[in-house]
């Protein structure tokens, strides 16, 4: 059995029929339903290849049904790489007791020991034999009625695994309207909501002038929530504009908070869980010290936030790119003060979101606009400007370092302090403020919930901030810093970005000290041999680390795939600008299920993080975000994006793991080591641009 | 709990400018091959009547800053951000959006190249780097690497999917 466990997977425990999980139609597809959502990371094609894989159907028969409140099984939310640990094993063994089923009743049909018979591209017959009934025959249009209650064997992995298109590219690449923002239902109304200048401004009036046109333009008004629906986009969106120069806000306070060093909620992290009381103090007398920091960095989807929502009687729908879909049908239903049972969230494809970005907070603005225009669907769809200045920020995060080597050159103490903001800003049920930002901007409103410390095992800040090296005793320190000048939530890799960034430039300075190259010096500290295989791999595919190159590695969470990445730069000794000219990664993320989709996944969070890593920052003075579009907030470009090679090590004979957020740390450590082989620079804050690079020069 | 959204009546707030009064008229021009006429304001930018009124949503809207690409249509062959392009620019001529690139069934080959390397992750940039790259494989059918990087430099993709697009390309570009 591929998983090694007798446990049901979680999700398929918690919903055992088999019919939620998948349908045998009659017109010879398969329809398999998951809670997650896809996001661009290809969650659909991988699904439909373990589907697929299990029921030995052609992948082109299956159909994936992505999160729909009350029609897909309740998987809560898409996050933390953890679909196809998660959807992908309870798919897997619903799969499993499918093929069963179906085996069992041809066996009926055909009068032959269900053992003897196999599935071949939807036929089930004996091997050789002339008799076979297809699937589809078997069960097309009529459901199993069977309720799983225990694990089963899987079929064995594909070795090697299938290289498979991605099943929803065609579409895409002849510009279909597949996306949220291109639904078109009749009677729809456009909308643009109008929004403060900050946070922390309200509005006090709108000024009229002129004459009236005939038009079937509405603007709403609630508290400092300002929105205009119309028949035509254009119309309401230039409207949208005229109206916003005649608001009058008033500012109530600035944009300010705690800095990253000073009070803190601090708590030990022992193998990765944070516990309460006292934190001990350094214990020791280091030999290195170094301090790392990153600045407040944007999701910044290609695509505004959109959302599309009709108000029907009482009973609101809502269509939406949220990766929570579940969570924002009570979220919605606890500001807008009806049932949640009166909520239905489904699902509909935006542009990659990377995390908690404006996609919850975008619906409910749809909401409040089709409850005020009811009976008829209403699409609202975010400006540029307030994508960038109101999105959940990845918050701003400082790492101080500290460590002692003993006379052989090893590492005898380990100190490792993280401080941050919230990396959890997501509206969740059951809480009593609202994390929706129009909750905010209401007449009666609901205030934001107050950020708490989450102590959860490999969350937030402290993600990854337990090393992956063995090492005596380290000390690793969370500290939770309230309230930050900006609103934060979760971006992709969440702490991971910014503690694999220090812990692995630490250990690339450790090296130094020590004398070591820097893959020695870590083999002298690893114990985990699928840890040391990647780090071999990486640098091998690299060809070595001679030159302008520097190597970051880690395990996603210390529990998910392994990535190691080599970076070779190039450093402009006029202009201070760095480019990397060459990625070249190395992961084992356990049984590969879409090899290509996973390289896919590895590549992009590389190049992501690099964009991350080099450029970005949001800007912010005390009044507004000054981050407002492309221009203010540059990312990286097809001219800066280096070359990248990717090499897998598929485990057949291990679990999945998840791998969507796996390079993010390793890419971003492997740059500033490769700047520092190139220039002998140590850059320590983000991001590594010419001005960071001047900086250190100065030091 | 909170209030209701109120509707206000526009005449009972503000009063609309002029400038929202356009006068629509016929704006003829030739999309994918085919004379079409809308009744629109010179003004309005052609992504919003390619997409509203024409139903060919391939012409994403990302920013409406000229800053992203996500809206490239070719008119008359050359690269336009049809996010702020007034469509009484187009009038009498030859606009050609993503939908517009393939021959019937058949891809581009420059869709079939990305197609084939699964270049994208969500795709809501894949509109107008197709547009983009099919000018440049028209004036130059053996791009060089840099060529390539160069000439897609006004495209963002926020995914990460650059080097797989880059790939697909320089495949391409070798090829035939």
């Amino acid at each position: 059995m591929a998983a090694g466990s007798d446990e049901l997977p979680a999700a398929l425990a918690r919903h055992a029929e088999l019919d939620l999980w998948l349908q045998v139609n009659a017109d010879e597809t398969l329809t398999v339903r998951t809670g997650k959502v896809e996001i661009g990371q290809g969650l659909t094609t991988a699904l439909a290849l373990i589907a697929a894989h299990e029921l030995d159907v052609p992948v082109s028969a299956v159909r994936v049904e992505t999160a729909h409140t009350g029609r897909t099984p309740n998987e809560f939310i898409t996050a933390g790489s953890m679909s196809i640990e998660d959807s992908g094993s309870a798919l897997r063994q619903a799969c499993a007791h499918a093929r069963r089923l179906l085996l069992a009743a041809a066996a009926d049909h055909l009068g032959e020991p269900a053992g003897r018979l196999e599935i071949a591209d939807g036929w089930i017959s004996v091997p050789g034999g002339n008799d076979a009934v297809s699937i589809w025959v078997l069960r097309g249009g009529r459901p199993f009625s069977y309720r799983i209650e225990t694990r089963i064997e899987e079929r064995p992995p594909a070795v090697p695994p299938p290289r498979q298109q991605r099943i929803d590219l065609p579409a895409k690449i002849r510009g279909a309207g597949v996306f949220l923002q291109d639904l078109r239902p009749p009677e729809l109304l456009h909308a643009r909501v109008i929004r403060p200048p900050s946070y922390h401004h309200r509005l006090v009036s709108i000024e009229a002038a002129g004459q009236p046109p005939e038009s079937d333009l509405a603007v709403h008004v609630d508290g400092s929530f300002v929105a205009v629906t119309g028949e035509d986009e254009y119309a309401v969106n230039r409207f949208a504009l005229r109206l916003q120069a005649r608001c009058r806000w008033q500012q109530q306070a600035q944009l300010a908070g705690e800095p990253l060093g000073a009070h803190s909620e601090a708590f030990a992290v022992v193998d990765g869980t944070p516990v309460e009381g006292p934190v001990a103090p350094l214990g020791f007398a280091p030999t290195l010290t170094a301090s790392y920091s990153r600045p407040h960095i944007m999701h910044a989807s290609l695509a505004p936030s959109a959302a599309m929502a009709r108000w029907d009687e009482g009973a609101l729908r809502v269509w939406t790119h949220s990766q929570g879909p579940e969570l924002l049908k009570r979220t919605l239903a606890q500001v807008l003060g009806v049932e949640h049972r009166d909520v239905e969230v489904v699902h509909a494809p935006g542009a990659g979101a990377y995390g908690h970005n404006g996609a919850d907070d975008v619906a409910l603005d749809a909401a409040l606009c089709a409850r005020a225009r009811p009976g008829r669907p209403v699409l609202v769809k975010w400006t540029r400007e307030q994508e960038h200045q109101w999105e959940p920020y990845g918050p701003a995060m400082r790492v101080d370092m500290a460590a002692r080597l003993d006379a052989g050159g090893r590492i005898a103490d380990w100190s490792h302090e993280v401080w941050s903001y919230t990396h959890l800003g997501r509206p969740l049920p059951g809480e009593a403020g609202s994390n929706l930002l129009a909750a905010w901007l209401l007449e009666t409103p609901i205030a934001a919930n107050v950020a708490k410390p989450r102590l959860g095992r490999e969350v937030g800040i402290h993600r990854n901030a337990w090393p992956l090296y063995r090492l005596p005793a380290p000390r690793v320190v969370k500290r939770f810093v309230a309230p930050g000048p900006l609103r934060t939530s979760s971006l992709r890799s969440l702490g991971a970005h910014m503690n694999v960034f220090a812990i692995e430039c630490f250990m690339d300075e450790l090296a130094q000290l020590a004398g070591v190259d820097p893959v020695s010096f870590r083999r002298r500290h690893l114990s985990d041999p699928r840890a040391l295989a990647v780090l071999e791999a990486a640098v091998a595919l690299a060809g070595g680390l001679a030159g302008n190159r520097g190597v970051g590695l880690a395990r996603y969470k210390n529990q998910q795939a392994y990535a190691a990445v080599v970076a070779q730069v190039a450093v402009d000794e006029h202009s201070a600008t760095v480019r990397v000219s060459d990625l070249w990664i190395a992961a084992d993320a356990g049984r590969v299920v879409d090899p290509d989709g996973l390289i896919n996944q590895l590549e992009g969070g590389a190049v992501q993080s690099l964009s991350w890593t080099l450029k970005e920052a949001v800007r912010f003075s005390p009044d507004a975000v000054e981050s407002r579009d492309w221009d203010t907030y540059p990312v990286l470009r097809f001219d800066e994006v280096p070359e990248v090679a990717t090499r897998l090590i598929d485990r057949p004979e291990s679990r999945s793991l998840g791998a969507g957020e796996a390079t993010q740390g390793p890419a971003a450590a492997a740059v500033a080591n490769a700047i520092a082989a190139a220039t002998g620079l140590r850059v320590r804050d983000m991001p590594l641009d010419a001005d960071a690079l001047r900086r250190a020069a100065a030091r | 709990m909170p209030a209701e959204v109120h509707r206000i009546r526009l005449p009972a707030l503000l009063n609309l400018p002029r400038v929202l009064q356009y006068a629509p008229r016929m704006v003829a021009f030739i999309v994918n091959g085919e004379r079409r006429e809308v009744d629109r304001a010179d003004e309005v930018p052609l992504a919003y009547v390619l997409r509203n009124d024409l139903a060919l949503p391939g012409t994403r809207l990302a920013c409406g800053l000229e800053q992203c690409g996500a809206c490239l249509v070719l008119l008359d062959g050359e690269c336009r951000y049809a996010c702020t392009l007034p469509v009484g620019d187009c009038a009498g001529r030859a606009v050609t959006t993503v939908e517009g690139l393939a021959d019937a069934e058949r891809l581009h080959p420059v869709q079939q190249a990305l197609l084939d390397h699964n270049a994208a992750q969500c795709g809501y940039c894949l509109s107008g780097i197709l547009v983009r790259a099919s000018a440049l494989f028209e004036g130059n059918p053996h791009p060089s690497r840099d060529e390539i990087r160069a000439a897609l430099a006004p495209q963002l993709c926020r995914c990460g999917a650059q080097p797989r697009v880059l790939r697909a390309l320089d495949a391409l570009s070798r090829s035939g």
